[in-house]
């Protein structure tokens, strides 16, 4: 297993830190603009990545992420260009954590094993499958730790302590808390991150809890790490940026730049 | 009504078919699987439940549909071929059996929204039938693409109270349709039951669909031992996600002597492309929920699937087909657009019956094999649906083809 995560969680807390992890899909809104995208993220001080592979039915994904899987598929892009593009992030980027976000198809199209290795391969740290529930999750954690990727499981806001159990010990590198219930998204009021969710995560032994679902302003991070949360995702807020300036690609980086660094400044501090 | 028990040591149905099936959603469901699940298990062996659900099937379905015998068709031919015909159930096809059976397990679950996918509008003018008799509020959600094409059941629907969503992602088709269900649950399962139409989707879906249309065949087996003193020989129904065919299987599956046919579409042909034959040309992969076959490309990108007829029109297929299909319990074999408008047309000029295209799909494959045969074989088709939707469709067809 790469110590990527556990670096950086270990780095931040030295550091009196949270971590801001912004999501964008890989392709949108082409593969070459996506590179750049990603670059700079990294340079605007993102502590980690969550990178989506596109797929053609992203059940779990709200209209602004669905519109970016649309994006980059508009493209025939293929799971191969997506490791390649991957991959020349990581030989520049040695540290920074990297974790993909897919849907099951694109996981088993070609054999779990396959997936995985293609994606440790590439430098990939952590995978999580959106449409793969913790009871689905048992034939893929071996296959994953197999290959030295770390699985990661959702723990809803909802959930009873025997599932928030099952995936503290499950996941691997940290935990994926969901701050609501539905699809992702920037539109809704983030619910108050429950203390006692993260708490239970903690207590099970759990990794680090990263909060995701409606994280767009830098009040929501605070809130999150204020919580107990080893920091926030954000994916619907980058998104929209790409949404917007997908004609004006300088004015698209520059826009995505200045949110990363909001959003990271307040990880600092809280 | 009915709180549904929520103790960990509880009796639990098998998400599986072999390999196939599962729970393949966001973890977030998985409680709404189970409260279903419970549900369903707790409702099986209600009597109250089951007395409720007959007297819907008998005084408002108007089951049990009759067996039929075509009297035209296969004249000089040794084979019979017998129609069941669920194309006079209440709402023109099948699909009411099953809705009626999940409607009233929504109330038993106290969820007073129902939400629904459809394709063409079968499924949802169902839905909003079942929710207009019991009260239940219906949200109906269907592809922009299809809401254009179907004018006339999205009518249907509205004026049954249940309002109909156009969805604009994708291609604004059944599949899409089906994500933007799933995406509302993922929000709404505390108050809201998902009305899933097909026997696929994530488990308990592809039980609790094929229990609700058990009947479909348990009435067949009965009729046909009535009329001929012998099971038959082949049980024949066409698939698209595959539940009248496994509403019609189940009952014979333990019957060896019996062979099972599903009929796929094959569009324009399935070396086109252009077609819905997942089990004959797709492979496994995970759609909706559930582990099955799929139409798909190489990377596992799900494909747009093709047939003249809508309720066919589906990339994905129940789990329980890809199970029969892979221990070779089931065959399943494929019909194209023309030899369903084919039958289409035989069907209405020698037999007096309008059937659906999806239908006709099964009975254009059991033509042929009466054509074929030189036994006295017994076939029994499920004659799944009425044709009253297809025809302006058809009509518009024949027409451009100047027939």
């Amino acid at each position: 297993m790469s110590q990527r995560y556990n670096h950086m969680f270990a780095a931040l807390k030295a550091r009196n830190e949270g971590a801001f992890v912004p999501f964008v899909t890989i392709g949108d809104p082409d593969l070459k603009t996506s590179e750049a995208i990603i670059r700079t993220l990294i340079e605007a001080g993102a502590d980690a990545l969550e990178l989506g592979l596109p797929f053609s039915d992203p059940v779990a994904d709200g209209p602004v992420i669905q519109a970016a899987n649309i994006r980059a598929l508009k493209h025939h892009i293929t799971t191969q260009q997506c490791f390649e593009l991957l991959a020349r992030i990581r030989a520049d980027y040695p540290d920074i954590p990297i974790g993909l976000l897919v849907y099951c198809n694109l996981v088993v199209a070609n054999g779990t094993s396959t997936f995985y290795q293609r994606a440790a391969a590439a430098g990939v740290d952590s995978v999580l499958i959106a449409d793969v529930p913790l009871r689905e999750g048992v034939r893929f954690i071996p296959e994953a730790q197999a290959h030295g990727i770390a699985p990661i499981f959702i723990a809803p806001p909802d959930a009873s302590d025997a599932t928030l159990n099952g995936v503290a010990q499950a996941s691997e590198g940290y935990i994926y808390l969901l701050s609501r219930s539905g699809v992702t998204g920037a539109n809704d009021a983030v619910a108050a991150p429950a203390e006692a969710l993260i708490q239970t995560l903690q207590n099970a032994g759990g990794a680090p809890a990263l909060l995701g679902f409606g994280i767009a302003r830098p009040e929501h991070v605070k809130a999150a790490i204020a919580a107990g949360a080893g920091g926030a995702i954000s994916g619907s807020a980058v998104v929209k940026l790409i949404e917007q300036h997908q004609q004006a690609p300088e004015t698209m980086l520059q826009a995505l730049a200045e949110f990363v660094r909001s959003m990271k400044a307040a990880t600092q501090g809280v | 009504m009915t709180q549904s028990s929520q103790e960990t040591t509880r009796e639990r149905l098998n998400p599986y078919f072999g390999d196939f099936g599962g729970q393949f959603v966001p973890e977030i469901l998985l409680p709404a699987l189970d409260q279903l699940e419970q549900a369903f298990v707790d409702a099986q062996q209600d009597p109250e439940f089951q007395r409720e659900f007959q007297h819907l099937l008998t005084t408002y379905l108007g089951r049990p549909t009759p067996l039929s015998l075509c009297q035209n068709l296969t004249k000089g031919s040794p084979v019979k071929i017998y129609m069941k015909r669920e194309d006079l159930l209440h709402g023109g096809a099948h699909k009411t059996n099953q809705v009626l059976g999940q409607a009233l397990l929504a109330k038993r679950m106290g969820k007073q929204r129902i939400i629904a996918e459809t394709g063409a509008g079968q499924h949802g003018t169902a839905t909003a039938l079942a929710c207009a008799l019991l009260g239940l509020e219906c949200i109906i959600y269907m592809g922009r693409k299809d809401a254009e094409r179907q004018q006339p059941n999205v009518f249907r629907m509205e004026l049954m109270g249940a309002k109909v969503v156009p969805v604009d992602a994708g291609s604004g088709t059944l599949k899409d349709a089906v994500n933007e269900a799933m995406r509302d649950w993922t929000a709404s399962y505390p108050t809201t039951h998902y009305l899933l139409g097909t026997a696929a989707g994530p488990h308990p879906f592809p039980t609790i669909v094929r229990e609700f249309h058990r009947m479909i065949g348990a009435e067949a087996k009965a009729q046909i031992l009535e009329a001929e003193g012998r099971l038959p020989d082949e049980v024949i129904a066409c698939v698209g996600g595959g539940s009248n065919a496994i509403g019609m299987f189940a009952e014979f599956i333990d019957e060896p002597g019996v062979r099972l046919t599903g009929v796929e579409p094959a569009g324009k042909g399935v070396a086109t492309g252009e077609h819905g034959a997942t089990l004959s040309a797709g492979k496994p992969g995970v759609l909706h929920g559930c582990r099955s076959f799929l139409m798909q490309d190489d990377d596992g990108q799900v494909e747009e699937s093709y047939s003249v007829s809508a309720g066919l029109d589906y990339p994905g297929v129940g789990p329980q087909h890809a199970y029969l299909h892979a221990i070779g319990r089931a065959q399943y074999t494929s019909v194209t657009d023309e030899e369903a408008l084919e039958a289409f047309q035989l069907i209405s000029s020698h037999e007096g019956i309008i059937p659906a295209l999806e239908s006709a799909h099964a009975m254009a494959y059991a033509i042929r094999r009466a054509k074929e045969s030189d036994k006295p074989e017994i076939l029994v088709v499920n004659l799944s649906g009425r044709g009253d939707k297809d025809i302006d469709h058809v009509r518009r067809i024949l027409a451009q083809r100047g027939a």
